[in-house]
């Protein structure tokens, strides 16, 4: 049965079916419980914007509070990934990657490879990205294009809560690490999902909403401005095709080429910084595959070649919106 | 001594004398131009990984660091699969994909040696506490230099062990160098293990020379920790034979440092004399595993010399289980 819930008790159900289903499935990360070491409650916080709040209280020590360490904690779950368990890590924001991505880069990542093909290391990295809470430069970035350059992870960016149940459970039960980007802003985002397990497969876009006149590809959040930028242009006669990846990494490249194929243009929404990113990968994947299928330029609408400014009318001029993307759909109609 | 059967002496000075054979012969066959890449070896250093793995079995993990031929041979990987391996050929214990710092055998519980300074002690924390969750007694050694000690990944890890009372022995291989840099320069305190005190677990400096000393303390902290007691951080002080890689001239080394180490303190001579004169062992005995370790690396040579090397189409397979 579906009933209408939050994004952020979305990921909570994924985790805690999956923990009552395998017993490998731990979780770790800050304040993942909360409260350890105090005199007052144990199961305080749950992360700390609470999103595996109550597992503490159903699973006990199979949710684990870890030291501020995130090398040695994310380290620590490639390790127990690679005998024998499910760990499901919290790195709370993914702006801390440059303090333990070699954890991930040249571990967790490389270890199949490097190993002759003689391992699995199943583990699920959760972390919190994107801007809108004038969090400033350190806790606002989006930088899951970094995590889709290398080979060996696989990258995740679910962008409603029926998205973000099925891909986590999907995320759980690979064999492979998995990035796993919750995007902060939408926490809060209630929409339907089955009260039942359910899974995702990876590398299968979502076609958000169907048009003929121009193809707009968007990621994470900006999936939900471009449906309102859709919405706009449809009363002015305009058909917009809006398509949601949801995994960068393997990445639906078919639904890509196909849609554009049929509309001829291509509008790329990415929340992260221009250069080297999926707004440039996609665009040049396009230019490759279906270049004579184009009939105008490629339009990228991103973050600029910033760091996340903090003042609010700084951030909110950062931040990619639906007028933005608006323009960007007229200027190349 | 005295606890060790004869059966176990030999058994410890067999894996010691293939750990040497093979770093002595790749350090020979390294020159000639065949060997890709580059190669690190753990010669001088033997009793460290012997002693420790003597009292681990193949449910007990360990992690290992760039300079790893040592500890994959003590934990029971391969010594064919492993010299084929780091030829590149696809024989080899990772199909040749991983090479001289990567060879890992997980079946055996060797987690892989590693490029990177100072990553193997959180993944042994995780493998410990895999073996926790599963209710095995398992344990996790992460062996790392005197270089890697100063690497925040060890500290983190110390740190974490102890937070979740893991059973994890953090074995620093003081060597006296982190490649080209004296140890003197770069830990201020007289041990390693006096670091062990700011994570509130013990810690052991012994003479990694000596085998009888490295097994008899790392069965202290592996019984301790089997046992629910926690971490433990013990020092094995040691020598590096060779350069930091090979093609290093050592100029940064005193002028016969090597062979006076060569001479006087030179674990497997150390070992050979005082299980000889203790009556427990013959020379006789010895020499014939000097034959059959002899054959053996003679044996890895060739067969690595011979093997195929991989083709194009394993270029891109085993990225991922599935994409």
């Amino acid at each position: 049965m579906s009933r209408k819930i939050s994004y952020k008790d979305a990921i909570n159900e994924a985790l805690s079916q999956e923990m009552e289903r395998d017993k490998s499935v731990i979780v770790m990360g800050l304040d993942n419980a909360g409260g350890r070491g105090t005199e007052g409650e144990k199961d305080a916080w749950g992360g700390v914007l609470g999103v595996t709040k109550g597992l503490y209280g159903k699973y006990g020590d199979r949710v684990m509070d870890t030291p501020i360490s995130e090398a040695a904690y994310i380290g620590s779950a490639v390790g127990a990934a690679a005998c024998g368990m499910r760990p499901v890590v919290e790195m709370m924001f993914v702006d801390f990657l440059g303090v333990c991505f070699d954890q991930m880069m040249n571990q967790a990542a490389k270890f199949r490879y490097m190993f002759g093909g003689k391992s699995v290391t199943p583990v699920v990295m959760r972390t919190m990205y994107g801007g809108g809470f004038r969090a400033a430069a350190q806790h606002s970035q989006v930088l899951y294009s970094i995590l889709a350059h290398i080979p060996g992870l696989k990258v995740v960016v679910p962008s409603t809560p029926y998205d973000a149940k099925g891909l986590l459970i999907e995320c759980i039960r690979d064999n492979d690490p998995v990035i796993f980007l919750e995007h902060k802003a939408l926490y809060g985002m209630k929409g339907e999902v089955p009260e039942e397990s359910y899974t995702i497969p990876f590398g299968q876009a979502n076609i958000v909403r169907e048009g003929k006149d121009l193809t707009i590809v968007a990621l994470g959040r900006m999936v939900h401005m471009a449906s309102q930028a859709a919405a706009s242009l449809a009363k002015t006669g305009v058909e917009v095709e809006v398509i949601d990846p949801r995994t960068i990494s393997p990445i639906d490249w078919a639904t890509i080429l196909k849609s554009v194929e049929k509309t001829g243009k291509l509008v790329v929404v990415d929340e992260a910084n221009p250069r080297c990113s999926m707004a440039t990968d996609i665009s040049a994947k396009v230019v490759q595959e279906a270049f004579k299928a184009l009939t105008a330029p490629i339009k990228m609408v991103t973050a600029p070649h910033t760091p996340p400014p903090f003042s609010d009318v700084l951030e909110d001029l950062y931040i990619p919106n639906a007028a933005k993307i608006e323009a960007a759909v007229r200027s190349i109609l | 001594m005295s606890e060790l059967k004869k059966e176990d002496l030999l058994k410890a000075y067999r894996i010691m004398k293939e750990i040497r054979e093979f770093e002595e012969r790749l350090h020979v066959e390294f020159a000639t131009g065949k060997i890709p890449g580059f190669v690190h070896l753990y010669a001088g250093e033997e009793a460290v990984a012997t002693g420790v793995c003597m009292h681990l079995t193949d449910q007990d993990r360990i992690s290992s660091t760039h300079r790893g031929h040592g500890h994959c041979i003590a934990k029971g990987v391969d010594i064919i699969g492993m010299m084929a391996e780091i030829y590149g050929k696809k024989t080899g214990t990772c199909c040749g994909k991983g090479g001289s710092m990567h060879i890992a055998d997980l079946e055996k519980g060797m987690l892989g040696a590693n490029g990177i300074v100072g990553a193997g002690p959180p993944l042994v924390c995780g493998a410990a506490l895999a073996s926790k969750f599963k209710g095995t007694d398992g344990v996790g050694v992460a062996f790392f230099g005197d270089g890697a000690s100063n690497q925040g990944t060890v500290l983190e890890s110390m740190n974490l062990a102890n937070v979740w009372n893991l059973p994890v022995i953090f074995l620093a291989e003081n060597n006296g160098y982190a490649e080209s840099t004296g140890v003197k320069y770069n830990v201020p305190t007289p041990n390693i293990a006096d670091r062990a005190a700011g994570f509130g677990m013990p810690g052991v400096t012994v003479d990694g020379n000596d085998f009888f000393a490295v097994y008899e303390a790392a069965g202290v902290a592996i019984r301790r920790a089997r046992e629910g007691g926690g971490p433990t951080l013990l020092e094995c002080k040691t020598n590096r034979f060779f350069g930091h890689f090979e093609g290093d001239a050592m100029t940064y080394k005193a002028p016969g440092e090597v062979k006076r180490q060569r001479e006087e303190n030179d674990c497997l001579k150390i070992f050979s004399a005082k299980v000889i004169s203790a009556g427990l062992v013959t020379a006789a005995e010895l020499e014939a595993i000097d034959k059959e370790v002899a054959a053996l690396i003679n044996e890895a040579v060739a067969k690595a010399v011979a093997a195929p090397k991989p083709t194009e189409a394993d270029l891109l397979t085993d990225v991922y289980v599935s994409y």
